[in-house]
């Protein structure tokens, strides 16, 4: 028995030291950005804002942030839509054509991003989109285009046909049936999808390496420079506002997943 | 017999399908699809010969060396993330809801903070100067150790990035073992070590590899843990792509290096998904 004890405890600990390694990073990069010196160091010495200040003023990071939101808003507006159509189109898919369908749009997550970059860099050079934000988020709309779809198929899953055919039974036009019983719930499906496409834009470092040239920098692109060039406090301070977007839109995620 | 009504009503479901397929399977095949098609065809079409530049990948010591470490280190990485993901997977699989919910919120948590930010942290944290090399230090082992800027740092960066691809389908598959057959070992006198070991353990080794398999590619295609914690021997594949587009401007020796990574990539999903159940383990969550 004090075999299979020993077994459950060094179970218990490993599972407690992995949590710890996990959450670090991500906890320790906060009071980094408050230092009142020029140097990032942990723990952090004195309390100041100035690094929040540098961030929010200085044109470099201001116009990163400006293009990081610009482009990752344009990014949904492109994806969510077409991955909602793409979903639905998934669904009505019969045979082999499930499995073709299924691997076709998970491709853009199983190919590296890097090889994506490259190919893209490749095409958007040939268009002269190098360096523009259209040709940002034509890249950031492939990377987000699958979890689209994930997140609506996984809704529409569990939607009970029934109700569609219901409405259709009592006269609604195929349009007005999906307009007025389909979309309405499917929406949570959308907005998270919506969401998780915000996300992997605002969150994109590899694509926008390639594409971003200097006309297009985003916070991490700029964020990378910063890291490079020298380790400056403001680096922290970008990497709180991109961990505070992905809390917020994981906290609204959350809540229109209960809803 | 297309005027029958039916012959009309399929007819229309195929269009209104096809009409909904057609906004995303333009952008995916122009966007993604053909650049990576065109990426492949531009490796090899070189006016000195086809695989010119395969052959300077295969000749060039350097190049050889590269892809040699990215293989290298990204097994090691695999196999970290089996050895400290199983035990966590395990708890995960079979614990109460507190305990789950713990531990999906340390992993979630981790997976949705920025990667640049978790690498930009480990450099703060793993810094001669940081918190780790001083309570080396204080152990005594503060000038042998070095924590970042080379291997270890890699390795400790790659793990910490790539482990919730190995707990989540690891768990998966754990979730699903049907806990009377560890009871029925018991009680035919299998002692815990034994029963674990002759019936846990084949029940879900097929999750273990299917992660180990995940963890591998994705490790195969990093660049920002190893250029931000590594040293300069520690360079991967993808910086190397990155050097070539970024630096020297060669396009098509960067083409070359991708099209490898992507077909070594291909492969690997290929036997995860045809000999470990892969995709099942995808879908299965």
């Amino acid at each position: 028995m004090t075999g299979s004890r020993l077994a459950s405890f060094a179970t218990s600990a490993t599972t407690a030291l992995v949590c710890v390694l996990l959450l670090l990073p991500t906890i320790a990069v906060m009071p980094l950005s408050i230092t009142e010196t020029n140097f990032v160091t942990f723990p952090p010495r004195g309390f100041s804002l100035r690094w929040y200040e540098t961030l929010f003023t200085s044109d470099a990071w201001r116009g990163a942030m400006v293009t990081s939101f610009i482009t990752a808003a344009l990014t949904t507006a492109v994806a969510t839509p077409i991955g909602t159509m793409m979903a639905l189109g998934l669904a009505r898919l019969k045979g082999r054509w499930v499995g073709i369908g299924n691997v076709f749009i998970l491709l853009p997550i199983i190919v590296p991003t890097i090889v994506t970059g490259v190919a893209l860099y490749g095409l958007l050079a040939r268009l002269g989109l190098i360096g523009t934000i259209p040709g940002l988020v034509l890249g950031h709309s492939v990377l987000a285009l699958p979890f689209v779809v994930i997140n609506v198929a996984a809704v529409l899953q569990k939607f009970d046909r029934r109700i569609e055919q219901a409405a259709r039974s009592l006269g609604a036009s195929p349009l007005t049936a999906f307009r007025l019983v389909t979309l309405p719930n499917l929406l949570p499906g959308v907005a998270a999808g919506a969401l998780f496409a915000f996300l992997t834009s605002f969150d994109d470092f590899v694509i926008a390496l390639f594409l971003a040239g200097i006309g297009a920098v985003t916070l991490p692109v700029q964020m990378w420079s910063g890291i490079r060039f020298e380790i400056s406090p403001a680096v922290a301070a970008a990497s709180t506002v991109l961990l505070f977007m992905s809390c917020l839109l994981l906290a609204l995620q959350w809540w229109v997943k209960r809803r | 017999m297309m005027s029958s009504p039916a012959g009309l009503r399929r007819t229309t479901r195929s269009a209104t399908t096809f009409f909904l397929l057609l906004p995303g399977l333009v952008v995916l095949a122009g966007m993604f699809i053909l650049p990576v098609a065109q990426l492949v065809i531009d490796s090899f079409s070189d006016p000195a010969g086809a695989l010119v530049h395969y052959q300077r990948i295969a000749v060039v010591p350097v190049y050889l060396l590269v892809l040699a470490r990215t293989f290298l280190i990204s097994a090691i990485t695999a196999a970290l993330c089996l050895l400290l993901g199983f035990p966590i997977a395990y708890r995960l699989a079979h614990s109460g809801p507190r305990v789950k919910a713990i531990i999906l919120l340390c992993i979630f948590l981790s997976f949705w903070t920025n990667l640049l930010v978790r690498a930009f942290s480990w450099m703060v944290l793993l810094n001669p100067n940081g918190i780790f090399s001083q309570a080396l230090a204080f152990i005594g082992l503060g000038d042998q150790i070095k924590l970042v800027y080379n291997t270890t740092g890699v390795l400790i960066g790659q793990t910490q990035i790539l482990l919730p691809y190995m707990i989540l389908p690891l768990a998966a598959v754990m979730s699903r073992v049907d806990p009377t057959l560890m009871n029925a070992a018991r009680s035919l006198g299998a002692s815990p070590t034994r029963a674990f070991l002759a019936v846990y353990i084949p029940l879900v080794k097929s999750g273990a590899l299917a992660g180990s398999v995940l963890v591998f590619a994705l490790s195969l295609g990093s660049f920002v843990i190893p250029a931000l914690l590594g040293g300069p021997r520690d360079m991967f594949l993808a910086q190397l792509i990155e050097f070539n587009i970024n630096n020297t401007l060669n396009l098509p020796f960067a083409s070359a290096l991708a099209t490898v990574l992507l077909a070594a990539t291909i492969v690997l999903y290929w036997i995860g998904d045809r000999w470990f159940g892969l995709g099942q383990v995808w879908g299965g969550r």
